[in-house]
């Protein structure tokens, strides 16, 4: 008798000490998102005080407004729109179509181009910074959206993956009967496979469109003027003023994640499978 | 028509079927305007469907790697002429004391910053794992949200909170505490914990939820075994969990070796322009040679150094994949 409420408690606190556990990680993962907004709507000098702010102020407007008049806010968020938006659909028709190929067409040195794809998956990005930088220069691309775009579209992960799950979910039967009909490579990939894909596009869409919202090195060495920041850079020259106003500052780095948390929290299931799955996969 | 189709689909199978790639042109099939085989259409679509990633790869891939590895050994501001220097380049980066510097503070920073991560990470998906928890999705979602934050706004956020006056976050915590205030940005370990603690905070929930999955491919049955034969739950953890996340486990360090050297975006923004000693890293101190100080060619000296580094740390990950692995 003894023994089974012995038992119980011991369950019981293990069972706590469980939930505390994850509680405290729940707390220190959100309390920087809520800190942000509290520094957001505070005038810099309370968040300058010794104790600082610990509740939002007054200030949420002026603030944002603030931000408005020092960087083109709007113009960087919709910058960072089109750069991820217009790489993720390219990226989604490349892929598929390239991954589409490697699965299911025979054709001469198709294994050596297909290592060759996953090597160079291996190199660092940085090995080609300079000359990429020269390229873009030569090609008059610097401050044009362009040379975020264009590169962009080289993605080898995307091809492997959409090859990983065109070959274990387009059955080959489905494309040889269609061949039977007379319909051609591209109605097979287009009326066949696509509609089949549909899961692997929402995965990559996400996977890219993150990488690209949230790419930072290569965007800050080829755009350098304001005009065509994206919203990375243009919160980066935030910091650069001067004198520095905190609850400017987070002010324009609040605004810039609320989008992207709303959308994760409302897709929060998909986001999350999506983005750990990626590296799993490979 | 489409009605007809359908109908010979099924009859036309069994004959494609025992051949696994449709490699014969279909006996009777009039084209109207190529005479080309099947085999041949195959090839031409697929070399078709797969070309824009070399041509790409090759323009914006390819050429400027093999580029690098010219302009390692050359002079050059950007715009005046190239001038071959032979091996000095490397002289200059492999003698320069920030180089070293640089190399340490990527290190230490990786090390700071991941090994925590990854045990924390492990024992938080071991409690998110356990049956009958509630809220699982609510802890799920917070402790994944970091992730889905860009480095730029995290680097912005944690940059405010390790101010290093009185009214910093951290030395308001640490003044509360009882210790003095911590110079946060102008320190040698000041720096590194600050930037450490923004790269552990953005990627702990992904690397849980990564470890998550790992254990929920385990199958139940070993720990119902295991708790027959009476296990405590550390000797469960030790034989069974371990053992069997250690693909994954290996993963995660693969991932984040790669990615702890090529850190750049935290640094610089918390940094500044400054480019400090204390926290400067090896691809900040190329972003530094080739954007600050107009030195291309030591700059590519410096991708091409980085490159053999990564490679020589992945080798050295997957020659112990292969010895644990066995």
């Amino acid at each position: 008798m003894s023994k089974t409420i012995g038992k119980t408690r011991k369950v019981s606190i293990s069972k706590l000490f469980v939930y505390l556990l994850l509680f405290i990680a729940a707390i220190l993962s959100v309390f920087p998102f809520y800190w942000m907004f509290v520094m957001a709507a505070n005038h810099n000098s309370a968040i300058n005080a010794v104790p600082p702010a610990f509740i939002p102020g007054k200030q949420l407007v002026a603030n944002f407004q603030n931000v408005l008049s020092n960087i083109d806010f709007f113009g960087a968020m919709w910058n960072s729109l089109i750069v991820a938006t217009v790489t993720t659909a390219g990226v989604l028709i490349l892929c598929s179509l390239a991954g589409f190929a490697f699965a299911k067409f025979q054709f001469k040195g198709k294994n050596l181009l297909f290592v060759f794809l996953l090597v160079t998956m291996m190199v660092p990005p940085q090995l080609g910074l300079i000359p990429q930088y020269y390229i873009i220069t030569k090609l008059d691309w610097v401050n044009d959206l362009k040379a975020i775009i264009v590169p962009g579209m080289i993605d080898a992960f995307g091809i492997f993956w959409m090859r990983q799950y065109i070959s274990s979910n387009v059955p080959d039967e489905l494309i040889d009967a269609a061949k039977i009909d007379g319909c051609s490579n591209f109605r097979i990939y287009w009326n066949i496979a696509v509609p089949v894909i549909i899961p692997a596009f929402a995965t990559l869409a996400i996977i890219k469109f993150m990488y690209m919202w949230n790419d930072f090195l290569w965007p800050l060495v080829v755009l350098r003027e304001e005009s065509s920041y994206t919203i990375q850079i243009a919160l980066r020259n935030l910091i650069d003023n001067y004198v520095r106003d905190n609850g400017m500052i987070l002010s324009g780095t609040f605004w810039a994640t609320v989008p992207l948390i709303v959308i994760f929290l409302l897709f929060n299931r998909m986001f999350i499978q999506s983005l750990t799955q990626g590296a799993v996969k490979s | 028509m489409k009605g007809d189709n359908v109908m010979a689909q099924p009859q036309l199978q069994p004959q494609t079927e025992t051949k696994p790639v449709p490699a014969k042109p279909s006996p009777g099939k009039k084209r109207p305007f190529f005479h080309l085989s099947e085999r041949k259409k195959d090839a031409l679509s697929g070399y078709l469907y797969i070309s824009p990633f070399y041509v790409l790869f090759a323009v914006f891939g390819l050429f400027p790697m093999l580029f690098s590895f010219y302009l390692g050994f050359q002079k050059w501001n950007g715009l005046g002429e190239m001038e071959f220097v032979g091996l000095q380049n490397f002289r200059f980066v492999l003698s320069d004391p920030i180089f070293w510097k640089s190399l340490f503070n990527t290190a230490a920073i990786g090390i700071i910053g991941t090994l925590p991560q990854l045990i924390i990470g492990i024992i938080l998906a071991y409690a998110l794992n356990s049956a009958l928890l509630k809220f699982k999705s609510f802890f799920r979602v917070s402790i994944f949200m970091p992730y889905v934050t860009s480095t730029v706004a995290v680097a912005i956020v944690f940059g405010v909170m390790f101010n290093s006056q009185d009214f910093g976050l951290m030395n308001v915590v640490l003044n509360w505490l009882g210790f003095d205030s911590v110079s946060w940005s102008t320190s040698e370990w000041g720096v590194k914990i600050a930037i450490s603690t923004m790269v552990f905070w953005r990627w702990v929930g992904y690397n849980t939820i990564i470890y998550l999955a790992g254990l929920q491919g385990i199958p139940n049955d070993l720990y119902e075994a295991a708790k027959i034969d009476g296990a405590s739950i550390r000797q469960q953890i030790q034989y069974i969990t371990i053992p069997m996340l250690k693909p994954i486990i290996i993963l995660t360090v693969f991932l984040s070796t790669i990615g702890a050297m090529q850190l750049f975006t935290e640094p610089l923004v918390f940094l500044g322009r400054s480019f400090r000693e204390e926290g400067i890293t090896v691809v900040l101190y190329l972003y530094r040679e080739a954007f600050s100080n107009m030195a291309f060619g030591t700059a590519s000296a410096t991708a091409i150094i980085l490159f053999i580094i990564i490679i020589v740390l992945s080798s050295i990950n997957v020659f112990f994949t292969n010895r644990i692995g066995r």
